[in-house]
């Protein structure tokens, strides 16, 4: 049920309407399974070809062509493929699966065994954060439904086809959402991510065997593509930018909160659909999909050609909210997080925070990454304690520089994109900043709370 | 290893669950620290001899995710979320009353033994900022004054208890 006329639901379609239970009969009455059902009447390799077809991009965060993943699995090795649906939802900012897996759980069984024997998966798993247990608990409980009716498990729908599926709970790391170190803690591991090449999942994935890792709400994208056929699929949003998608929105506007679009701006989001800033504020800058994007300042202009030849000039709140159009802007939609910062916000502490958190979850491996974002955490830190040395905000940037593209995972760029494009986009405030905090007679108070490190 | 029935029966259930026996080390820490509190290096040995593993394999997983403790916490367990979206909303604000309710430090136990509080890393619902889990349980769109209202009551259950 949309929240917001603006709103475009089909994942969400039933989540929040009145009366509307995780459980399998209300999931059936409003015609759930019958996909899946239908699906058994296909060839796996016509549901393969589907699902490219409807160009469904991945909605976790780096936005890679499901279809194309799938057409990158190994099928010949003649060792067991497995499916694992990414459901460590982590990145800051964003809380959307959370609200398919509490509210409409079959839903994403439906499209995990859609998915399971369009693959050929010999077994299927969920890793689920740790956070989230009650999320996991439900989900055990809906698996347990759907192997009683015959959607999971064994013979699924009198096909002859089996796929157990099993919930995986992780331990409160945010890396295992990297999909190679989500396969290593599965195998029951150190999180630490894999060097690509040679141990691309599709490959080499879990336990060595061809492996396909999609977030939950692409999963779920996938049951809808087969339900309404690539074609349609492919009529929503822009090409290339196909289907809905679900956008968080939290910090400093008036309606924060989980909203499914498709082909509208980035401020109808902010504006429309949110209220806009605050009474009496205004936004001053927006991270657009989750914490590791680059961060889009309200009031710069954001210029390009598109692929036609047009040239585009646009404020921040005309960005085409998709792929694409953030892409164009210079950042990116990752996991559709979008957190707004108001006026009110210091955006050296809001590093401070950020690089708190980072290094925290950096898995240590790589020493760029390992070693920088603890400096990074220790240089903001100290800022924010009116500690500041003279070239902090130099070595800030000089030490980010070191972290992007010299690790083995995204993470690096994750850690190195808020630094570098919060250093970019607002140098002077940084330098002002360091100033102002060293002066003894000021309030650090409220800095302090919103880098909320106490280091 | 002394573990509850229950225990006993969910962690053979969940080694049954994998291809490879060691994928079920996380499942059995839960089991274990949920009946234990937390996994001493005795757990980690037993844990080890069950999946045919090293302890020091054990030991490393234990060690690398922070959910997985080696201490003992307060009889509830207190994560206040410390990320951007709740710190913009007032999270630390709300942080520090639980610590003043229940006269206690961050990540320490309350002298009366009932809880630890503790920050935690983005706990994914940034719209209802800001957040905690007690336990297992999440309360949403904090200030200082609902903090209280949740210290009383957990005070009040653990009187009754």
């Amino acid at each position: 049920m949309a929240i917001h006329p603006k709103e475009h639901r089909v994942v969400l379609k039933y989540a929040d309407e009145p009366g509307y239970t995780p459980d399998i009969d209300c999931y059936m009455s409003k015609g759930g399974y019958e996909t899946l059902k239908t699906a058994f009447t296909k060839k796996p390799e016509d549901i393969r070809d589907e699902v490219k077809k409807s160009q469904l991009r991945g909605r976790g965060g780096a936005g890679f062509p499901a279809g194309v993943k799938w057409s990158l699995v190994d099928r010949k090795s003649g060792k067991p493929i497995y499916l694992v649906c990414n459901a460590d939802e982590s990145e800051p900012g964003t809380f959307k699966d959370r609200q398919i897996m509490h509210k409409d759980p079959h839903q994403l069984i439906e499209g995990m065994m859609i998915s399971a024997f369009a693959n050929d998966v010999a077994q299927a798993f969920i890793y689920i954060r740790e956070e989230m247990p009650k999320a996991a608990k439900i989900l055990d409980q809906a698996i347990l439904e759907a192997k009683e009716k015959g959607f999971c498990g064994d013979n699924i729908c009198g096909s002859g086809y089996s796929c157990d599926l099993v919930v995986h709970r992780g331990a409160a790391a945010y890396i295992c959402g990297e999909e190679t170190g989500l396969i290593e803690s599965l195998e029951g591991k150190r999180a630490n991510p894999r060097i690509k090449p040679p141990y691309f999942p599709a490959v080499l994935g879990l336990y060595q065997c061809p492996t396909i890792v999609n977030n939950v709400e692409t999963l779920c994208d996938v049951k809808h593509i087969m339900e309404m056929g690539a074609d349609a699929f492919g009529k929503i949003g822009r090409p290339n930018n196909t289907g809905t998608r679900i956008w968080c929105v939290s910090g400093g506007v008036q309606r924060p909160g989980y909203y499914e679009v498709a082909g509208i701006t980035l401020g109808e989001l902010v504006y429309d659909i949110c209220g806009g800033p605050l009474p009496g504020r205004t936004i001053k800058a927006i991270i657009p999909g989750g914490s590791s994007m680059k961060i889009l300042r309200n009031g710069e202009r954001f210029k390009g050609k598109n692929p036609d030849g047009s040239e585009y000039d646009w404020g921040v709140e005309d960005i085409p909210l998709d792929y694409d159009g953030i892409a164009a802007a210079g950042s990116m939609s990752g996991s559709g997080g979008m957190m707004v910062l108001d006026d009110t916000i210091s955006i050296p502490a809001a590093l401070a925070n950020l690089m708190s958190f980072y290094s925290h979850e950096s898995c240590g491996q790589c020493t760029p990454c390992r070693e920088g974002s603890l400096w990074l955490k220790k240089i903001t830190t100290r800022m924010v304690h009116g500690e500041a040395r003279p070239d902090d905000v130099d070595l800030l940037k000089s030490v980010a520089d070191q972290i992007a593209g010299r690790t083995i995972c995204a993470f690096g760029f994750a850690v190195a994109w808020p630094v570098q494009s919060y250093i970019a986009k607002f140098e002077e405030e940084f330098r002002e900043f360091a100033e102002q905090q060293s002066n003894p007679d000021t309030d650090r108070s409220s800095v302090k709370e919103l880098a909320c490190n106490h280091g | 290893m002394n573990l509850k029935p229950e225990t006993l029966a969910e962690i053979e259930a969940s080694i049954l669950k994998y291809p490879e026996k060691r994928s079920a080390v996380m499942p059995l820490l839960h089991a274990i620290q949920k009946d234990v509190g937390f996994v001493s290096n005795e757990a980690a040995e037993w844990v080890a001899g069950k999946l045919d593993m090293e302890p020091i394999q054990v030991l490393s997983v234990i060690t690398f995710y922070p959910f997985f403790r080696q201490h003992k916490v307060g009889k509830r367990h207190i994560r206040v979320c410390r990320t951007l979206a709740c710190a913009m909303a007032g999270g630390s604000k709300v942080c520090d009353r639980m610590l003043k309710e229940f006269d206690t430090d961050l990540n320490g136990i309350s002298p009366d033994g009932e809880v630890t509080v503790e920050f935690a890393e983005c706990l994914a619902s940034c719209g209802s900022a800001p957040v905690m889990l007690v336990d297992e349980d999440l309360h949403e769109n904090l200030d200082e004054a609902k903090a209280s209202e949740i210290c009383n009551k957990i005070k009040a259950e653990a009187k009754n208890a």
